[in-house]
């Protein structure tokens, strides 16, 4: 049999409202806990919500999250065959699932 | 749904890359109000900050150098398909921009005081600035993000994603987003509207690009009226990283290696190549894109490839003090993912990197609709069938600079437009949910392979049309009306947004390959070998009633262009 991630997941859109769900992913050895996540939205679940760009460059670091504990880019950790907790940053407000409001304030949508 | 929130803007600039940052700057500087717009994180979702190689100008920093070379040389790697005008332009007022960009302190490499450059294949000198170490691209987009942010008059938002332009009378008089942080439609109005949304490269499965280069603004601007060109040459990037698995660095991150060192490809015999493709390289970087790309899926085809189906690139015959002093810090990262250059090489294959087509513009970035502008890599035409390294970032900022000037000009004569008309796209944005609907990441992915395995840089005629059928079938599964729900950060919802300018530009560059029945620079048709004088046309591309309508211009020769 071939090894398996297990990735326990914040999901819900505030941080009263919601739940960790767990989600099995094949592993390879070599990825990031970014392909983890993108492969649950192709085979598992669509609306899992992250938020990243440049997927391998590590240049947009738009997918810091929490990691284990650990605030950590998702796309430079290596997925690992064993349970890993993956949550939104504590700090930041949150939009849904993983993503929070990262950007300044002034790079915000401001309407009167 | 609520009522959608409003804003209004002298110019509304989409897209905060190299291109659109510019043109915010440029026209904030000529006294307008500016709304910067970007459906990612200011500054941080497009190509400009995942590039980390060169741009190419025609500095005479160390040596002599007048932009005509650059030029001529252009137009040489471009196929006999450059449009001059836009040529011209980029190679003319590159030097310009790039002195400006010093001033701003985005670091230029500089060898005793003087601003360094690299060779690169295509150019006929070293003409190549950059920023040490891989850092040119986060570097350009961190300077202008910096003035952005000091020049008044520009407001910014993230997380707000053009779904359509609005138009009122035949005039582009704003667009119609979605706020993904907020699933909330916004309707903007402005004088003056620039599409600066960079390329398509994720319409394939490998690719070098961010997700968000699904070609949206080629989408967008063809359903406002716009035609665009060329759009059958996509750019595969020949050498972009395949194996062993690399985390933190972009795949196209063995170029730089290459400029400096040299570096050897090599095929599963561990044997040089390219020589039988017409380009000796005798340990030199000199094989273009196009001819780079061609040399390697050949080699793999005749069953010469390495195992992950790529060839191999070697820099044994390196010192490691050598790639030292050349990469530092890079040395570590890649230790970090066990990769050691003195003692292994690794694999790489053809990637998409970069589209030579785009929406079509004259030199002053106007498009043939009145009040839409566009910037930077969502042009076309500037780099024919084929860009040299180095002119994509040049480019941006020329043509970036170029679009906020003429809009500019262009708000000064307009007075306050009739509001837009927003209500189809606000109407396709209170599509409520489907139950039955299917999983859009998956479908992102299956269009993806089509195009990877059917519209890649090797086509004929039976891959094409059997590409066009799968687009067919992913069009109908997609429907009308949008998946997910308008709530914060619905990735569902959004992939049927992108799904749907996806779709359409996938069956452009689909349909343009298959009409263009000759091979040339980046399209090359295996059934059809070889240039035809009759291609000298570029393909111009229109929708008419829903149909794309495909026709041809004839293309400047670049005799007279070179002069
Ligand atoms: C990895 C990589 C390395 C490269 N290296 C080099 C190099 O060394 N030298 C060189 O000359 N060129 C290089 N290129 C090409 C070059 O980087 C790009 O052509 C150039 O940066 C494009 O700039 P741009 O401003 O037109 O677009 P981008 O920088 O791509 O910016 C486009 C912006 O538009 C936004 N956007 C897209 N759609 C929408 C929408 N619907 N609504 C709102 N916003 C939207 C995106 O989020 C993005 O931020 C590289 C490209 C890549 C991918
Ligand atoms: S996805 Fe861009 S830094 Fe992680």
């Amino acid at each position: 049999m071939s090894e398996i991630a297990t990735l326990k997941i914040w999901r819900g859109p505030n941080k009263t409202a919601g739940r960790f769900e767990s989600y099995e992913v094949p592993y390879e050895p070599g990825q990031s806990v970014l392909d983890g996540l993108r492969w649950i939205r192709v085979y598992k679940d669509p609306t899992l919500a992250f938020r990243y760009s440049c997927i391998n460059a590590n240049a947009c670091k738009e997918c810091m999250m929490e990691i284990d504990g650990e605030t950590i880019y998702a796309c430079t950790t290596r997925l690992e065959p064993r349970a890993m907790t993956v949550e939104p940053l504590g700090k930041k407000k949150l939009v849904r699932d993983l993503v929070t409001e990262i950007a300044p304030p002034q790079e915000r949508l401001r309407l009167k | 749904m609520a009522e959608p929130l409003r804003a209004e803007t002298d110019v509304l600039v989409i897209g905060s890359g190299a291109a659109g940052m510019y043109a915010a700057i440029e026209a904030a500087r000529a006294g307008c109000q500016v709304m910067l717009i970007d459906r990612s994180l200011i500054g941080r979702g497009g190509a400009t900050v995942m590039a980390q190689m060169t741009v190419a100008v025609a500095l005479g920093s160390q040596a002599p150098d007048h932009w005509s070379h650059h030029y001529h040389d252009t137009l040489t790697a471009g196929r006999g398909l450059c449009n001059e005008t836009l040529a011209r332009l980029l190679c003319e007022e590159g030097p310009a921009c790039i002195e400006e960009m010093d001033t701003w302190g985005v670091g230029w490499a500089r060898k005793d005081g003087r601003i360094t450059t690299a060779f690169a294949p295509g150019h006929d000198r070293a003409r190549c600035v950059y920023v040490d170490f891989l850092n040119t691209g986060p570097a350009v987009s961190k300077t202008l993000r910096g003035v952005v942010n000091k020049t008044t008059g520009i407001s910014r938002s993230g997380d707000l994603c053009v779904v359509d332009l609005a138009k009122s009378d035949g005039v582009v008089t704003g667009a119609v987003a979605w706020h993904v942080g907020s699933g909330a439609p916004v309707v903007i109005s402005a004088k003056a509207t620039i599409v600066a949304t960079g390329g398509l490269t994720r319409l394939y499965r490998r690719n070098s690009g961010s997700a968000n280069m699904g070609g949206d603004g080629y989408a967008i601007c063809l359903r406002a009226g716009a035609p665009l060109i060329d759009m059958e040459f996509v750019q595969f990037f020949p050498i972009g990283h395949l194996a062993p698995r690399l985390i933190g660095m972009d795949p196209i991150m063995w170029d730089p290696f290459r400029y400096k060192l040299g570096g050897r490809l090599l095929n599963s015999r561990m044997e040089e190549f390219t020589q039988s493709y017409g380009v000796p390289e005798d340990g030199k970087y000199v094989i273009t894109r196009d001819v780079g790309t061609y040399a390697i899926l050949k080699e793999v085809e005749a069953g010469r490839g390495s195992p992950h189906g790529g060839v191999y690139l070697s820099f044994q015959h390196c010192s490691e003090a050598a790639l030292r002093e050349a990469f530092g810090p890079v040395i570590d990262r890649l230790a970090k993912n066990h990769i050691d250059l003195t003692k292994m090489p690794i694999e790489v294959a053809p990637i998409a990197h970069y589209h030579m087509g785009g929406v079509a513009a004259n030199a002053r970035m106007e498009t043939e609709v009145p009040g839409l502008l566009v910037a930077g890599e969502a042009v076309g035409g500037a780099n024919g069938a084929n860009r040299l390294s180095g002119n994509a970032i040049t480019e941006a900022l020329v043509f970036g600079r170029q679009a906020g000037r003429t809009a500019a000009a262009c708000v000064k004569v307009t007075r306050a437009p009739s509001p837009p008309d927003a209500r189809e796209t606000l109407d396709l944005l209170r599509g409520e949910e489907r139950k039955d609907a299917p999983n859009t990441a998956e479908m992102l992915q299956a269009l993806q392979a089509i195009m990877a395995d059917d519209v890649g840089p090797l086509r004929t005629q039976a891959k094409l049309e059997r590409a066009l059928s799968h687009i067919d079938e992913l069009d109908v599964a997609l429907g009308a009306r949008p998946f997910g729900v308008a709530q914060p950060f619905d990735l569902t919802r959004l992939d049927w947004l992108d799904l749907r300018n996806m779709v359409t530009v996938a069956r452009v560059v689909t349909q343009a390959a298959l009409l263009r029945t000759e091979s040339r620079g980046a399209h090359q048709r295996e059934d059809l070998p070889g240039m035809l004088p009759e291609w000298r046309v570029n393909q111009v591309v229109r929708l008419k009633n829903g149909r794309i309508e495909i026709s041809r211009m004839p293309a400047a020769p670049i005799e007279m262009a070179a002069q």
